[in-house]
């Protein structure tokens, strides 16, 4: 390969560098007025009234809306439509938007938006998920799976007490993983501008310009075809940008109504509640273990603090229990989860979706587990890794599993056989993996189309043009996206020209999320481009006397591998071809394979392959102040094949970056207002000041090793590398402190105060830990048992459905889908 | 965030009419008073390459250089920028030619979404025109109040210092690790 796998430029590098890159908030077409939104002062309340008259009556105003203007609910997943742009009835959470303004100039919105008067009626309020399964009433939803409960899954894979008593120990461990938020640095922006014969463009920073125009359908009752969503590059992303917001839909409908552009751009503090961040999760993990450190049987609890809206949250719930089992044998498992509504801002997707909070806790109890057996972390970890193209016990087919490799080279880059261990006291090294998906399996609403979309047009000047609904949201899809269409035609990157992330020209693309694009949207690319160096083959083998089998497309050339001199360019390639067939165009587009879990449930999980990271950190506590530095940080990927290494480095050190974040600073905390005073529970730190994340003193070294073992599936070989590598770096943190010290801080942010209770408690004899003691009594409902292939299962449940809100559709297809 | 065409004078705050010198360029506007030099810049002057993350000075995306020196645009008032000189990062390139800063960073990825980098940019300008040689430690010191959530700063480090070795002249480029990744250690079974 002349292009992939070498370090070109991105693509859109340039623009980045040089302040061309147009974020939505960079447009403000002429005649544009603006949006300011009054949000929620009270976290659970009825509205009695809202009097808008003097905010009618404010300089510059030329509409209010409130919740009752766009009544019809949406969410992200189709089993919990439950928001509305603007609160209808009542309010959930301290900063929900409640009426929008929008005026001439953005100050006079301000202004009126305080002209505002919302009377409520306060109800009470549920802080915790702890707090929400002992107070039923008030419900927060009246839909749901009982009370304040949003959903309840109960799966078990296997006979787990016949497991249970096959191993020589059994381990148990309580921890917590506290929720923490996105932060991208570009604040959310939408602007709609009015097109001809009521039809409507929305730019938005979005990931998810799909979901976005389905959405806008539904609330605006609009056909489709007159709605056009552009997704602008996003500062970034991270999963904070992938549900649909109601301030789009707002912009949307008074550009409608006003007959002019309208655009909102939150401020940081409303990015806060915007949220939809990293769940808390608490978790109980129980593993036997037989005394060569393999896994007889395992079962997981997660109770997870929702907030007040479904968001992905049924997908989430999911999540902290489906990739327990892709990457150590794993032989029988259950998994409990139960996802609650609280009085906060709704959590939802972030890097890694669900999976670091269990994640965390499975590679502590490893750590635990290898103590106890008297057998090395890695030595443990290498003997038992899950098998490259398995089907697990939870029924998900794993494609090549590069961990070991992983493993290898983070312990040989570290030393860690000579300095595990053996270090001087204050002194630790920790070692922890982590695996992702390279793309959900299934979309968000049940389809049989494909997941991404690829046109590829041909100019007789040699030039290609590449249509693809995929969104840029810095992770360098357009660069991988560009390279894989100059690959296969053998031309150069400026001569591909991109249009990404237009529902109203590009096929569609579902989006940036579940780490999709590079596999999908990179699958579909190769696709048309490959179709497009057929026709340009056989019209230029006819041209040239060769048979089209014969030709190679290199270095902007068409020519015999075996005459390299005997050829035409590429451009003369396309005119041959334009002048047989007429305009030329192809498109490619790709279908995820069909996973083999067919129980309710099992749409969560599949990916066509997964992604595989192991991490080494070395770590220096000061026992005295609990103070700790991470000094190096080991991280090694397996990426299948790496289409721009570069840019790899990049999606690795950056979640190396923001995995040390969550794992040592950063928390979405809440508190209750004095009661005397009010009966808010409002954010702790809404502002870029006070919620604490990494500067650039707090990095450590970081050493990158890239496992490349090309995946049949991936294009090119190619897997994910967006997520995957976050997920080890808060256990590793962990293990690195207890190497240390030997102190057990089963709990996410580790902060100082962690470890010196910890430290206190051993010199007092006891367990030198910090953490949760207990999992509180929870329902999890009834129990769907489904046997492992190795029971010779067919990847059903035993028995009927079980009841509930869910049916499983006709087709016999699961459910609950998606990513 | 910016004015309409259309002034609705009765509730507008006093505007004042100024010139500002940015990119060696005079830009005559009018704007309210009380309007921040990013406000103007990006809706008076529409130079939107200066960016905003916070308006409360907290993340640096917003950072200009002022008479060399760098500011974020979100605390300073327009009015006070008036008769000073104002850099941005539409005046970092030479023709279509780009600053090594700039070619630096593009070229190690250490722009991604890009929405950070024109305030890292324009600190990291105002770094080496005081000290062409900094260290790792100095760039950062330099640059620890510019946020950026997508690379993790080593490879804005890198990128700084490898222009800095191109602004003295030295053709020195990052090792190769630094675009393909460590060496892969032998393994020991």
């Amino acid at each position: 390969m002349k292009l992939v796998g070498t370090p070109f430029r991105r693509v859109d590098g340039r623009a980045k560098v040089t302040g061309q890159t147009r974020f939505a908030d960079d447009l403000t077409p002429p005649r544009t007025c603006f949006v300011r939104l009054v949000r929620s002062t009270l976290p659970h309340a009825r509205i009695r009234a809202i009097d808008l008259e003097p905010a009618r009556r404010m300089p510059g105003v030329l509409a209010v809306l409130t919740g009752d203007d766009l009544p019809i609910p949406f969410g992200i997943l189709p089993v919990s439509e439950d928001e509305h742009a603007l609160a209808r009835g009542k309010v959930r959470y301290v900063g929900e938007p409640v009426v929008a303004v929008a005026a001439l100039t953005e100050e006079q919105a301000d202004e009126a938006t305080r002209a505002v008067r919302v009377d409520y009626e306060p109800l009470a309020t549920i802080a915790s998920a702890e707090e929400a399964i002992a107070t039923p009433e008030p419900r927060i939803h009246d839909y749901g799976a009982g009370g304040n409960v949003h959903k309840r899954v109960s799966l078990e894979f296997g006979d787990l007490e016949a497991g249970f008593a096959e191993a020589d120990v059994i381990l148990e461990d309580d921890c917590f993983f506290d929720g923490n938020t996105h932060l991208p640095i570009e604040q959310h922006a939408a602007l709609a501008v009015p097109e001809d014969e009521g039809r409507v463009t929305l730019y938005s920073s979005t990931q998810t310009p799909h979901y976005v125009h389905r959405a806008l359908a539904k609330v605006l009752q609009l056909p489709p075809a007159r709605i056009r969503v552009v997704a602008c590059p996003n500062g970034g992303g991270f999963g904070g940008k992938s549900d649909v917001f109601g301030h789009e839909i707002v912009v949307a409908r008074l550009a409608l109504e006003l007959g002019r552009p309208v655009k909102i751009t939150l401020t940081r503090e409303e990015v806060f509640y915007c949220h939809r961040g990293r769940h808390p999760v608490r978790m109980h993990l129980k593993t036997g273990f037989r005394k060569d450190g393999s896994i007889t049987a395992q079962h997981l609890k997660t109770l997870l603090d929702g907030g007040a809206y479904g968001s992905y949250g049924v997908a989430s719930t999911f999540y902290t229990g489906a990739l327990q089992t892709v990457t150590y044998n794993l032989p029988r498992y259950r998994f409990d989860g139960l996802r609650a509504f609280t009085n906060k801002p709704p959590c939802g997707p972030k890097r890694g979706h669900g999976t670091p909070q269990p994640r965390f806790a499975f590679e502590v109890h490893l750590d635990k587990a290898a103590h106890a057996l008297g057998l090395d972390p890695a030595a443990l970890r290498l003997r038992h890794l899950a098998p490259a193209e398995a089907v697990t016990a939870n029924w998900l087919k794993l494609g090549t599993v590069g961990l070991g490799r992983c493993i290898e080279a983070v312990v040989e880059g570290s030393g860690w056989r000579r300095r595990y261990g053996k270090l001087p006291y204050g002194r630790g090294l920790g070692l922890a993996c982590g695996a992702y998906l390279c793309g959900a399996g299934l979309p968000i609403y049940w389809n049989h189309m494909p997941q991404s979309g690829v046109q590829i047009l041909l100019d007789r000047g040699g030039g290609v043009a590449v249509y693809c609904g995929q969104t840029e949201i810095g992770q360098g899809s357009d660069s991988v996206l560009a390279a894989i269409v100059a690959e296969v035609l053998g031309i150069g990157l400026e001569d591909v020209r991109l249009c990404v992330a237009d529902t109203g020209l590009t096929p569609v693309d579902l989006g940036s999320y579940s780490s999709r694009v590079t596999l999908m949207a990179g699958n579909a690319a190769l696709q048309a481009a490959e179709r497009a160096r057929a026709i340009l083959a056989e019209a230029a083998g006819e041209r040239l006397g060769r048979d089209p089998q014969s030709l190679v497309f290199a270095g902007g050339r068409v020519f015999d591998a075996a005459e390299p001199e005997h050829g035409l360019t590429f451009a003369q390639a396309v005119i041959e071809a334009e002048t047989r067939n007429g305009t030329l165009a192809t498109t490619g587009s790709y279908v995820p394979p069909r996973a083999p879990g067919r129980y309710k449930g099992a749409g969560v999980g599949p990916s066509p392959t997964y992604s595989y990271s192991a991490a080494v950190l070395e770590v220096e506590v000061d026992p005295a102040t609990g103070l700790y530095e991470v000094l190096h940080v080991w991280i090694a990927h397996d990426v299948g094949r790496s289409i721009n290494p570069t840019l790899v480095l990049g999606q690795v050190e950056g979640s190396v970056y923001m995995g040390l974040g969550e794992a040592m600073m950063e928390e979405q905390a809440f508190r209750r207002l004095p009661r005397r005073l009010s009966p808010a529970l409002v954010h702790k730190m809404p502002s870029v000041l006070e919620y604490k994340s990494p500067t650039f003193r707090d990095m450590p070294e970081i050493t990158t090793y890239l496992i490349e073992d090309p995946d049949p599936r991936g294009p090119l070989g190619a897997k994910e590398v967006g997520q995957g590598p976050l997920l080890p770096i808060p256990p590793a943190l962990a293990n690195a402190i207890f190497d240390a010290v030997g102190a057990r801080i089963d709990q996410v942010p580790i902060h100082p105060h962690m470890i010196l209770r910890a430290l206190a408690a051993q010199a007092k004899g006891e367990e030198p830990r910090c953490g949760p003691r207990a999992f509180p009594a929870v329902d999890f409902g009834p129990t769907l048992r489904v046997p492992t292939p190795e029971e010779g299962g067919d990847g059903r449940a035993l028995g009927e459905d079980r009841g509930g809100t869910m049916s499983r559709p006709a087709s016999g297809r699961p459910a609950v889908r998606h990513g | 965030m910016s004015e309409p065409r259309n002034v609705e004078p009765a509730a507008e705050a006093s505007r004042v009419t100024a010139t500002l010198r940015v990119n060696g360029e005079d830009h005559t506007v009018v704007f309210p008073v009380h309007h921040t030099l990013l406000e103007v810049l990006r809706e008076g002057c529409g130079l939107t390459g200066t960016k905003h993350g916070c308006e409360l000075g907290e993340c640096g995306a917003c950072a200009v250089l002022l008479d060399g020196r760098p500011v974020l645009s979100c605390l300073v008032l327009a009015a006070e920028a008036a008769g000073h000189e104002v850099e941005t990062v539409e005046g970092l390139q030479e023709g279509n030619r780009l600053h090594p800063l700039q070619a630096a960073f593009a070229d190690l990825g250490a722009a991604q979404c890009g929405y950070c980098t024109p305030g890292i940019l324009m600190t990291a300008k105002a770094l080496l025109a005081q000290n062409p040689e900094p260290t790792a430690e100095e760039i950062e010191e330099a640059l620890a109040g510019n946020l950026c959530r997508c690379t993790g700063y080593r490879k804005i480090v890198q990128a700084v210092a490898w222009a800095a070795a191109i602004l003295r002249g030295e053709e020195e480029r990052p090792p190769e690790e630094a675009f393909l990744g460590s060496p892969l250690p032998e393994v020991r079974r």
